[in-house]
């Protein structure tokens, strides 16, 4: 099983909609496990990433925990590839950029309806929050953005097949949208 | 008409009469070059610059260059294609453009121009400016955030309200759309939904209230087809404004 192809994945600050997607690509799952082999990702449960040829990443960097797997990824895999709204341009999460961070934390811990004991939590075990959600390229070198909220199943099939095949990575109209 | 009032458009001979630009030319022939700023039923701006096409090495805005015989005209090289795509990861990153979050998403004419260039991810660092809502006017309301300066509006209500009501204030990267009311605000000025200015937004920045997401995900303007076959944002707004008087 050397020659398989090794894909790794990880959401970061995203919602799993994209990996929910990548599930979307329904029977054809059977036609990739016989070109890919999952190392880290959700779906094998596996915690630390491997030498990798490519790496699929969901999800905006919101915190130092993303930062670290982030670059965990880029050290490891040859093709780093954004999926989603989120990887892409910070997607939904990004819009707490608007506000102070302090601001987003007490209106969910302190202010908010029916909060019992208010307080922001602080447990050293709780990865620390960046003031701002960035999208993955302001970290670390991409080398392929998927758009979409989230890319359909087949976008994401389209893609898997072409770079896996060598072709130069195109979509049908209908498969790119950014929402 | 005679060979002597035509010009070539990536190949193809475009007819074109005294007085129109290249713009006005193509777009009566069926020709798309991509724009955001211009809209026919306005004078040219030449602001956004994605309508920019290149005339014997000369780059130039197809909406404000007058159309004259023999020019050949290029608006498809890939080096064309990429300046524009530059233009509009600019105008991605300068705003807060959250698509999955807009209303106008999937009819919106940012959207559609940068589906047709190929736009994958805006790619550029991220502004994240800090911009408002205005939702003081009952039936309209404005999202600066997705405010990419065209100044359509600004000139639909001067040109055709005779309103005044939008103007663009600061300078450069401080550039902003404000609003004539003693208080800055929407529903202290003089708008109304029925003005011209509140149909010829081509992003979500201007937007109706009351009828959100009133077309599912597949139906949509841009869903199926892309702007150079389905046309501006502007011209379809006009089909429906009497859905939003009703309201």
């Amino acid at each position: 099983m050397a020659d398989k192809i090794r894909v790794a994945t990880a959401s970061l600050c995203g919602c799993f909609g994209c990996h929910m997607s990548l599930l979307d690509i329904d029977e054809r799952i059977l036609e990739l496990v016989q070109l890919v082999e999952f190392d880290r990702t959700p779906l094998t449960d596996i915690k630390t990433v491997g030498d990798c040829d490519i790496g699929i990443i969901e999800g905006g960097v919101a915190n130092a925990e993303n930062v670290e797997v982030l670059r965990e990824f880029r050290k490891h895999c040859k093709v780093l590839v954004a999926l989603g709204a989120c990887a892409v341009n910070g997607g939904i999460p990004a819009m707490r950029n608007s506000f102070e961070l302090r601001e987003c934390l007490e209106e969910a811990y302190i202010e908010g309806i029916g909060v019992a004991n208010p307080q922001i939590p602080s447990d050293p075990e709780i990865p620390m929050l960046l003031n701002k959600v960035h999208p993955i390229h302001e970290v670390v070198k991409v080398d392929h953005f998927l758009p979409g909220c989230p890319p359909s199943g087949d976008t994401i099939w389209t893609f898997l097949t072409e770079l896996i095949e060598g072709k130069p990575i195109g979509f049908p109209y209908e498969q790119i949208h950014y929402d | 008409m005679s060979s002597k009032n035509t010009f070539m458009l990536d190949g193809v001979a475009i007819e074109f009469s005294e007085g129109d630009t290249i713009m006005d030319a193509a777009l009566r022939s069926g020709s798309y070059i991509p724009h955001l700023c211009h809209n026919p039923e306005f004078r040219p701006h030449g602001s956004c610059r994605v309508c920019v096409v290149n005339i014997n090495g000369r780059q130039v805005s197809s909406c404000t260059q007058p159309a004259s015989a023999g020019l050949e005209v290029d608006n498809s090289s890939e080096d064309l294609v990429q300046e524009r795509r530059n233009l509009l990861q600019m105008l991605f990153v300068e705003g807060n453009h959250v698509c999955p979050g807009c209303e106008k998403s999937g009819a919106c004419q940012l959207q559609a121009v940068a589906y047709y260039t190929g736009m994958l991810s805006p790619q550029y660092t991220h502004f994240f400016p800090q911009r408002s809502v205005d939702a003081s006017h009952p039936d309209t309301a404005i999202d600066f955030n997705r405010c990419i300066l065209c100044e359509l509006c600004v000139r639909a209500s001067r040109d055709v309200d005779h309103k005044d009501v939008f103007s663009i204030s600061g300078r450069g990267i401080g550039s902003h759309l404000v609003v004539n009311s003693p208080s800055g605000k929407l529903g202290d000025s003089a708008f109304a939904a029925t003005d011209k200015a509140a149909h010829v937004c081509p992003v979500g920045a201007i937007l109706p209230k009351h009828r959100g997401y009133e077309q599912p995900i597949g139906s949509r303007l841009y869903d199926r087809s892309p702007i150079s076959i389905v046309g501006d944002v502007a011209a379809h707004e006009s089909d429906d404004q009497g859905d939003t008087h009703g309201r």
